[in-house]
């Protein structure tokens, strides 16, 4: 920021305008079209009876479509998933990918073979990771099967189709899909913590597990903050894994805030409620984006 | 002694190359599934899965050529290439044109700009699809092209993206251009375009990958096949009773290749870019 204001000379003028605008006016245009409208539209149709398609009047509503969505069993079923989703996957995720980054980054020849491998559903689409995992989920598929041969059984349950089962479903299929994201970023962690920190460490009589606790832990905290940060805020996108797998089934079990905005604003075209639940949404994530910012670094610090 | 120790050496690599290729099972058994699942016949794929056979097609059968055939999966893809080969052709020029512009040219009001950037990162596509879903059906352009690749060309992320990365360049090149009497879009196209190779690579990266995985957008905007694009082709198969096992695996398979292709070739740039956002979760 300092050294673009430097930049700032009285003697800059006219042209420089000119070409400024030149260069900045298709983003500002588009923004404002696909970004900065539509949100101040989301606000303001949410206090609307707005239909996709209606031949009736749009009539102000007030708070009608928060109060009928707050008082909708399917809202707080979609809200309840998204907050497991977002206690235990990020938490997982966090964990497993600690120890994933532990161990690509052990001195080993080979050791990036093993990274890349442990990466490559991270960049998968999730839309085919989610058909991927119906397919061993199903009955008679591979994890049951698995599970079967490891406590020396046969074991047969409805993963998809069980309420009880179908979330974890999703969410273990999550976990799997993007650890290697939270790998990354803690392999990024460790490798800038000093060696001679754990030299010294080690002269001192330390062991293994000291070090870990006392050097690595918050050697890499600043980073563990920040994918937490990431993957709570990710978790109220949810979206793929549901709309593939389960279609929000059995009996609203898989249900989240966006599959429930996609079905009132573009299944039932109910613009205005499915607008409230926008707004409710932004307030979640920006409510998540604030707090972490006060208990972590940015991202531009992590690393 | 010393023979005792590299004993426990060797017992040491085995026991930490052995828990390495365990995991490594974890992740890659599921893509050797789809691979191999997408030359087995329909119902040979869920059958075989408990099995060794789960990675060894016993009856072979072209999948590919009967989802080209009864899905038109070849129109799919030519779709989700044009969506997304434009967003991020577009992407790339919008966006970096703005940062350069927020960076290196003094204008009025920049410093307002840049701060309603930063706080637009903030707000996720999904908050605003509802409202942009009653716009464009009031503007007509629902079931198009240009309907899926409009909202993402602009991105308050990437242009704060370009504008940090040329804020990294030495100043002097750029005040040389303008005692040269070049002018500022001269400057970018000429300076500052090649020294930014890196930022373009990350945001054509990510910009694809977001692209070409969407499917909240595509599901609500496109009707026909025309113009649907492999997403939402692919979750629309996957629905049908009795489920196509092989010919889902040959989709899956054709999405996913070239984004791995690509990957494998260009590991660096693509895990550096991926590790600088939040893209999935």
């Amino acid at each position: 920021m300092t050294s673009a204001e430097a930049t700032q000379t009285p003697g800059a003028g006219r042209q420089s305008n000119e070409g400024a605008i030149f260069l900045i006016a298709p983003a500002v245009v588009l923004l404002v079209a696909f970004l900065i409208i539509p949100f101040l539209l989301a606000i303001g149709l949410s206090l609307t009876s707005q239909r996709l398609v209606s031949p009736l009047p749009l009539r102000f509503v007030g708070l009608e479509n928060y109060a009928r969505t707050l008082s909708d069993p399917a809202f707080w079923q979609a809200l309840s998933n998204n907050v497991s989703f977002a206690l235990v996957v990020p938490t997982t995720q966090t964990v497993l990918g600690l120890g994933l980054a532990l161990m690509v980054n052990q001195p080993l020849r080979g050791i990036t073979i093993f990274r890349t491998i442990y990466f490559l559903p991270v960049v998968m689409v999730l839309a085919v990771v989610s058909v991927l995992w119906r397919l061993l989920f199903a009955q008679g598929g591979m994890i049951n099967a698995g599970i079967g041969a490891v406590a020396g059984g046969s074991f047969e349950v409805n993963w998809l189709h069980d309420p009880a089962l179908a979330f974890p479903a999703v969410m273990i299929m999550s976990i799997w899909q993007n650890v290697g994201f939270q790998m990354i970023l803690l392999l990024a962690g460790l490798q800038a913590i000093p060696a001679d920190l754990y030299e010294a460490a080690r002269v001192d009589g330390a062991n293994g597990r000291q070090l870990f606790r006392h050097i690595t832990l918050p050697g890499v905290r600043n980073t563990l903050i920040f994918v937490m940060t990431i993957s709570v805020v990710t978790s109220f996108l949810l979206f793929d894994q549901p709309y593939v797998m389960t279609g929000g089934g059995p009996a609203g079990a898989t249900q989240t805030l966006m599959l429930l905005m996609t079905q009132v604003g573009f299944v039932e075209q109910r613009i205005g409620q499915a607008s409230a639940i926008a707004v409710i949404f932004f307030v979640i994530v920006l409510g998540v984006a604030l707090i972490s910012r006060r208990f972590g670094p940015r991202m531009s610090e992590a690393n | 002694m010393s023979r005792g120790r590299s004993r426990r050496r060797v017992g040491g690599l085995v026991v930490r190359y052995g828990l390495l290729l365990i995991v490594a099972a974890v992740f890659v058994v599921p893509l050797l599934v789809m691979f191999v699942g997408s030359v087995k016949p329909d119902r040979d794929v869920l059958t075989e899965s408990t099995s060794l056979k789960a990675f060894w097609p016993t009856q072979i059968e072209n999948n590919y050529a009967d989802a080209i055939a009864t899905s038109q999966f070849g129109r799919l893809l030519a779709n989700s290439l044009i969506v997304s080969g434009s967003v991020v052709l577009l992407g790339t020029f919008v966006n970096s044109m703005a940062g350069y512009a927020l960076a290196w040219v003094p204008f009025k009001g920049r410093r307002l700009l840049l701060g309603v950037v930063v706080a637009l990162v903030i707000v996720p596509f999904q908050a605003v699809a509802i409202p942009l879903l009653l716009i464009v059906s009031n503007l007509q352009i629902v079931d198009s092209y240009l309907v899926q690749i409009l909202p993402f060309i602009a991105s308050p992320f990437f242009i704060f993206l370009f504008y940090s990365f040329f804020l990294g360049l030495p100043r002097e090149l750029f005040e040389a251009s303008r005692i040269d009497g070049a002018g500022v879009v001269r400057a970018y196209i000429s300076i500052a375009l090649p020294l930014i190779k890196p930022a373009i690579a990350t945001s054509a990266i990510l910009s694809f990958l977001a692209s070409w995985g969407g499917l909240l957008w595509p599901v609500m905007v496109t009707r026909s096949v025309d113009v649907r694009p492999v997403t939402v082709g692919l979750s629309q198969v996957a629905g049908f009773l009795p489920t196509q096992w092989g010919d889902i695996m040959a989709m899956s398979v054709a999405i996913s290749l070239p984004i791995l292709v690509v990957f494998l070739i260009f590991q660096p740039a693509f895990i550096r870019s991926i590790a600088s956002s939040g893209l999935k979760g």
